[in-house]
């Protein structure tokens, strides 16, 4: 059998078929195994996918056969590939992380549930990476927020219930909407491949009925990408969850939704029909421009850190719609970069904030004085995090700030400077805070050093290294996003 | 082409969407709010049926004795079975939710609930109450 033939579907298949059985054979050992399993398969397949797309450039897989546009085709670009690269990595290094983080925060009985669940949201979000069907693409989101809402109920404190049952309502009305807008898309083009999308939208531009289609699949991808104001989900979301689940949310879940946006704006619709005809860059900008300063500024005033680093989440999705409605080459590469590079930077931070929550109990500031000196390790890897969220040379988060300073002076877009440097200024702060209440105050007891296992401080340290790895060497990464975003604006009309 | 008579399933489309975003935003109760979340998404899915309608067009089965002109257009129907799929999941996955919440809370209206949250969040030191497993 020709292994590599489908590549593109391994990464969507066998998390998909591994949740059942993980159910099926009960026992959470063997659920956390077989999760581990079929992360890892698809961690390769993924790296194999990638150095394929780059040989051969973009796959066209039609599933069962069916030649699109009636089939469903999976489209990998090199977009595509990197994002799920991203997933796949995010997922190997969450499920290494998980045994003793999982048996700290959620009962025994539920932990079958929670990597069945975990595998559920892998699947989608690899569903949505590859997929070249607007409408697959959407099956696949409410797959991953489906069990995302689920996942997020696991929390040990009651408020995750609420948090769980606010996202499932806001989430499936953004879901709806983007199905709206697929429903007005397929009225005016009768397809609903994106590659056919493109082909026939341009004739029908100028209908109302286009440019409706095209306002609700915007503000649901934005609802799911937690753009201010439709980000009231996020902060509640992420810090009544257990730390596996906010980690791997924080860090693929909006991600994935910004891949879909960028998808949408630059594939399908084009970025003349997005930009000169429906303007987004007019409500985009200014929207995330507070997104950016509100988020930093609420996270500022957290005494709760998963809290602080949720808030921080919705500052940097400003960055990232900043860096796509520039509308140029720069600004693209700096978002696709940023959402890689994000995916590290808060990886690293809610890994280690899970091991500070498995030694102390608790994620509250005030509970963490002097802990720099009882576990100095992780809370290296969370200020290495920290400073990669800042901005500080040698980090991965150096790299795509400057490429989004660069695209803002490339294009005379002086007005966003501020705004930019306020933010980074901003995460000084509340990093700061956290330095200097774990670092400078005197410990309450003794200080004496009880650092968190092994198994949770591998991981947590394996991103944190990344973070000060692709600060340097960033062909990996830059290269990747470069030539995605060459691709995504060479393919616009 | 008038307006209300053609459109009639776009008039009910738009009346039952409105009505169910306005049950999700005004009811505090949480059952009545999955209700509205099930209206609205009903909604869409008379949006898809009635688009894939045509005028005179026939059920999307070929028969080779009496050809036709136009037939019907089925994908939409499909579509739509899968978003019934995904919203029934997202009603029971939302009702027990509802019923894990009423046994933290041993309440279901969300000014209550958040009442007590508030008073979780603001009382210093608390740590809480626990998630009944």
């Amino acid at each position: 059998m020709n292994w590599d033939a489908h590549l593109a579907v391994y990464a969507v298949v066998l998390p998909l078929l591994t949740a059942p059985l993980c159910v099926l054979f009960g026992g959470r050992r063997l659920a956390w195994l077989l999760s581990l399993t079929a992360a890892l398969l698809g961690l390769l397949s993924s790296i194999g996918l990638l150095y394929q797309v780059h040989q051969s450039g973009e796959i066209h897989y039609a599933l069962g056969g069916w030649p699109a546009p009636w089939g469903i085709e999976y489209r990998v670009d090199l977009l595509s590939a990197f994002m799920l690269l991203l997933i796949s990595s995010i997922a190997t290094v969450v499920f290494s992380y998980a045994p003793r983080s999982v048996d700290a925060e959620v009962g025994p009985n539920r932990q079958v549930g929670l990597y069945a669940g975990m595998l559920l949201v892998y699947a989608g979000l690899s569903g949505i990476a590859v997929t070249g069907d607007v409408f697959n693409a959407f099956v696949f989101l409410e797959i991953a927020s489906l069990a995302s809402y689920a996942l997020i109920s696991l929390g040990s404190d009651r408020r995750a219930l609420t948090a769980a049952f606010q996202y499932l309502v806001m989430g499936s009305l953004g879901a709806t909407f983007i199905l709206i807008g697929i429903g007005f898309l397929y009225m005016m083009t009768g397809t609903l491949n994106f590659s056919d999308l493109a082909l026939r939208l341009p004739a029908v531009a100028g209908a109302s009925t286009t440019q409706a289609g095209f306002a609700f699949l915007t503000v649901g991808l934005a609802l799911k990408v937690a753009m201010f104001p439709l980000h009231l989900w996020l902060p509640n979301a992420y810090s009544h969850a257990p730390t596996i689940v906010s980690t791997f949310l924080a860090a693929t879940s909006t991600k994935i939704a910004a891949y879909l946006l960028v998808r949408v704006i630059f594939s399908v619709f084009g970025s003349e029909f997005t930009f000169g005809q429906m303007s987004l860059h007019h409500i985009l900008l200014p929207l995330a421009s507070v997104a950016v300063i509100s988020g930093s500024l609420v996270a500022v005033f957290q005494d709760d850190l998963k809290r602080m680093f949720a808030y921080s989440s919705v500052a940097q999705i400003g960055y990232i719609l900043i860096g796509i409605s520039l509308n140029n080459h720069e600004g693209l590469t700096a978002s696709i970069l940023h959402l890689f590079n994000h995916a590290l930077m808060k990886g690293a931070v809610f890994l280690a904030l899970g091991a500070i929550a498995w030694r102390i109990g608790s994620v509250r500031l005030s509970d963490m004085a002097g802990l720099g000196r009882r576990m100095p390790w992780t809370l290296g890897a969370l200020i290495i995090g920290g400073l990669s969220l800042i901005g500080v040379p040698l980090t991965a988060g150096f790299i795509n700030k400057w490429y989004l300073l660069d695209a803002l002076l490339l294009h005379d877009w002086w007005l966003l400077l501020p705004i930019i440097a306020l933010g980074s200024l901003l995460a000084v702060v509340y990093l700061w805070r956290v330095i200097e209440v774990s670092c400078f105050r005197p410990c309450p007891t003794d200080c004496q050093r009880t650092e968190a296992p092994a198994s949770l401080l591998l991981p947590t340290w394996g991103l944190a290294f990344a973070n000060l790895y692709f600060g340097i060497d960033t062909r990996l990464t830059l290269g990747n996003a470069e030539a995605a975003a060459t691709v995504l604006l060479g393919g616009a009309r | 082409m008038s307006l209300v008579p053609g459109l009639l399933n776009y008039w009910v489309v738009i009346i039952l969407m409105m009505a169910g975003l306005w049950v999700v935003v005004a009811q505090d109760n949480l059952v009545k709010k999955l209700v509205g979340l099930g209206l609205f998404q009903t909604s869409v899915f008379i949006f898809y049926i009635s688009l894939g309608k045509l005028a005179d067009g026939a059920p999307p089965i070929i028969d080779p004795a009496s050809p036709v002109g136009a037939y019907s257009n089925p994908l939409p129907h499909v579509l739509i079975l899968t978003a019934i799929v995904v919203a029934v999941a997202t009603t029971a996955v939302g009702l027990g939710l509802v019923v894990r919440i009423h046994q933290a809370y041993r309440s279901i209206e969300e000014d209550e609930i958040h009442r007590k949250d508030l008073l979780d969040e603001t009382s210093a030191g608390s740590k809480g109450h626990p998630n009944p497993s």
